[in-house]
């Protein structure tokens, strides 16, 4: 028997699981519609491949993976698509995204798959491309894509596996009743991953000891191979991947790091079920074992649920009481959340449906005053201060908020579970969380707009500069024109250019020698034209009209005073 | 030599105070040439607290002059984009008490806007690619232009510019995506004397 070691803090509420567990695992009947969320794992979105009025069939995909960190998500039932929209989804915002909606056709009829009957024959790429195709996500609560975890890295061997069947959670029975029922479907998932991961030194099976009935039916099958079933005391939360792995081998996963940073694979009862199906029967992940629960469901028992199966329709096979609900919670009353509508589909992550009656868990009381009575301290397994963080919450002090380690939370309820005040202390953490990361998307965006407007201001300088250059190579160029035509006056004014026009007239008139014969070439002409005129005046006086003789006479009178004129100059020149 | 000034202690303090005075006033200044700091550090980490919508409705062209007017004792509540929280965290940064937020530059809101141009309606004037401060808007003239939304800061400034009126600023959708959890109401005071102390506060 393996030693196990032993968190801080924790609580004990009472368990309630035994009322689900009278029953062995029940199938439905197929819903008329199924809404089938397109996003149901952590990472980017994938690419819709359906249309509407398109025929599917069981196990058909919708979506294809377009990235890495996508999965795919497959019809549950065969059927026809009716809507590609935004729907309500089982998510605590209560908001919509989208999902397409299959119209049943009550056949059921699969797609053609085949499995793989010898796996270990396969590499583990490929049989890691198996798991992705088969659009397997973490069914513990995180939806953390199998591959990626499963992926070997270059610095990283890993050599432990650890199959985490805690479910230290109240209420819920799903894996519980999975290892009493499915052990065999268990341990070759188990095998398969042990293949994978290229046959891990240690693989271990946590489990709380109040699963007696589990191990007793896991045990048959692991006396010939090497996996190890480790019960340890049942305390909540058990089941956080960081705890287990402490209660385990007693090595804390440092913070903000991964278990894989210690060599170590950590994988839930659900996710290796699925892996089986995936790789041996070629079935990809459009069932899971779903516990509907609580004092108002008269018949509580676990079902093979088809993702996609709305809620209302495990509630009215279940003899469910609405006047006796005092809400509906899908996860456990610890981590769970509130459903504000019975219209959300069952999803890949959604292990229970807990609808408590009015004195199973009562209305929260309004919250009152922090007594620092330090009981939160005492419970939290991360030994955070869980009063100090709800002083800094409510001050929205992010700075103090991470230095007191407010990433580590593993948002379990410990604090609020024994907090005297009822104050719902992790309520503030996650809504801080919520904040910071928000504050730091916004610090990005703010970089990036300040390094924007940066650049655009450099941009707008350097083309003012260059205009500016541009200009002064301009006028630089005219002034050298200028200056090689002699224009020593440059200006644009109005006397300057009068100026310079007198001046180019000055510049035109030769010597007085040139001026002179110039002015005797004009008097020769003037003579003539003189001559010319009187000869036509004569010719009229014989025989023209009277108009023609005024003409005649005018044009001679002004070729005499042009004679004079140019007489005149020309004495003026030789003087 | 030594031995009179072994004589006359005065003496003595004098030249080796002045001495020390000599070492580390070289050492002081040989250390301001070497560790200066280009620029104003303070300007610095204001400008990193501003929100960088590059709005100017502080009145300065920008939010590094804005910074630079707070380190030179401007008022800190001129930012409507940063709103209350900027307000605080400057307050934090420089150590004085944090004011509300002046009116007079415009009022906090409460859900991001962004612009977009109704494209049927876009002329292709290229007036608001000019007036976007930070390069969001994409489009050439004569051509239809968009604007990039990842990019926008919601600064208004194109709306202005805009001669068919054609840009809206629209509210960014709130998906699932960027959901994270409201906070929870604030306990309440059950002890009387608190109470009424919260209420002289109120009043």
């Amino acid at each position: 028997m393996s030693r196990t070691w032993e968190t801080p803090g924790g609580v004990h509420p009472p368990e309630n699981k035994s009322q689900s567990m009278t029953q062995s695992i029940g199938h439905l009947p197929i819903p008329g519609t199924l809404v089938i969320p397109l996003h149901q794992h952590i990472g980017s979105p994938s690419k819709i491949d359906v249309t509407i009025g398109q025929t599917v069939l069981k196990g058909q995909t919708l979506t294809t993976a377009t990235h890495s960190n996508n999965l795919p998500v497959h019809a549950s039932t065969s059927g026809t698509v009716i809507s590609i929209d935004d729907q309500p989804v089982a998510h605590p915002s209560g908001l919509n995204a989208p999902c397409v909606t299959i119209a049943s056709d009550g056949r059921d009829q699969w797609i053609e798959h085949v499995g793989i009957t010898d796996f270990r024959r396969c590499g583990p790429l490929d049989l890691l491309q198996i798991i992705t195709d088969a659009g397997i996500a973490g069914m513990g609560g995180a939806g953390f894509p199998s591959a990626i975890k499963l992926s070997p890295s270059k610095d990283k061997a890993i050599d432990t596996l650890i199959i985490n069947a805690t479910e230290c959670e109240p209420y819920i029975t799903a894996d519980d009743a999975a290892m009493r029922e499915k052990a065999q479907d268990l341990i070759q998932g188990i095998e398969v991953v042990c293949h994978i991961l290229n046959d891990p030194k240690r693989v271990v099976i946590g489990i709380e000891d109040n699963k007696p009935q589990a191990i007793k039916a896991l045990r048959p099958y692991i006396q010939e191979s090497s996996i190890e079933i480790v019960p340890f005391p049942t305390k909540y939360p058990s089941g956080g991947e960081k705890q287990l792995i402490y209660i385990l081998t007693g090595r804390e996963v440092p913070s903000g790091g991964l278990p894989i940073d210690l060599g170590m694979v950590c994988l839930n009862i659900g996710t290796l079920i699925a892996i089986k199906r995936a790789v041996i029967d070629g079935e990809p992940l459009i069932s899971r074992i779903t516990t509907v629960t609580g004092g108002a469901c008269g018949v509580n028992r676990n079902y093979e649920v088809l993702i996609g199966t709305p809620i209302s329709h495990l509630l009215t096979h279940n003899e469910f009481d609405e006047k006796n609900c005092s809400r509906l919670i899908m996860g456990g009353p610890m981590m769970g959340f509130s459903l504000t509508s019975t219209d959300v589909p069952v999803v890949k992550t959604t292990n229970c449906i807990l609808a408590p009656g009015h004195s199973e868990i009562p209305a929260d009381t309004p919250a009152q005053a922090c007594i620092r009575c330090g009981l939160c301290a005492e419970a939290c397994p991360v030994s955070l201060l869980p009063q100090q963080l709800f002083w800094y919450a409510q001050a929205k002090d992010q700075e103090r908020l991470e230095a007191h380690n407010l990433f580590d939370c593993i948002e379990c309820g410990a604090c609020s579970y024994v907090c005297p005040s009822n104050i719902p202390l992790v309520q503030h953490y996650r809504s801080s969380k919520g904040e910071i990361r928000k504050a730091n998307i916004d610090k990005i965006d703010a970089d990036n707009a300040r390094q924007r407007f940066e650049f655009r201001k450099l941009r707008l300088e350097q083309a003012d500069e260059q205009r500016q250059a541009k200009r002064e190579a301009r006028r630089l160029v005219t002034e050298q024109a200028r200056a090689t035509s002699n224009t020593s006056q440059p200006g644009s004014s109005a006397a300057d250019i009068i100026a310079a026009a007198q001046q180019r007239v000055i510049t035109k008139q030769a010597s007085p020698e040139q001026q002179k014969a110039k002015c005797e070439r004009a008097l020769l002409a003037a003579q003539s034209r003189l001559q010319e005129a009187e000869k036509r005046l004569i010719e009229a006086t014989t025989n023209g009209s009277k108009q023609q003789q005024t003409i005649c006479s005018a044009s001679v009178e002004s070729a005499r005073q042009k004679v004079d004129q140019t007489q005149y100059r020309l004495r003026e020149l030789t003087d | 030599m030594i031995d009179s000034i072994a004589q006359q202690p005065m003496l003595a303090a004098l030249i080796a105070l002045v001495s020390l005075g000599i070492v580390f006033g070289a050492l002081l200044g040989f250390a301001a040439e070497k560790f200066k700091v280009q620029g104003d550090p303070i300007v610095e980490q204001i400008d990193n607290l501003l929100p960088q919508t590059q709005c100017g409705q502080c009145g300065f062209p920008g939010c590094r002059p804005y910074a630079q007017s707070i380190a030179d004792g401007d008022a800190i509540n001129k930012c409507p984009p940063g709103g209350q929280n900027t307000i605080n965290a400057i307050a934090n940064l420089l150590d004085v008490p944090a004011p509300a937020l002046d009116e007079e530059h415009g009022e906090e809101e409460e859900i991001k806007t962004i612009a977009y141009i109704r494209e049927d309606e876009c002329i292709g004037c290229t007036k608001c690619i000019q007036a976007c401060p930070v390069d969001a808007i994409l489009g050439a003239a004569k051509l239809m232009h968009t604007v990039i939304v990842s990019e926008c800061t919601g600064c208004d400034l194109c709306i202005e510019p805009c001669p068919v009126d054609c840009i809206d600023m629209l509210p960014v959708v709130q998906g699932i995506v960027q959901w994270h959890w409201p906070t929870p109401p604030t306990t309440i005071d059950l002890i009387a004397t608190s109470k009424m102390s919260s209420q002289e506060d109120a009043a």
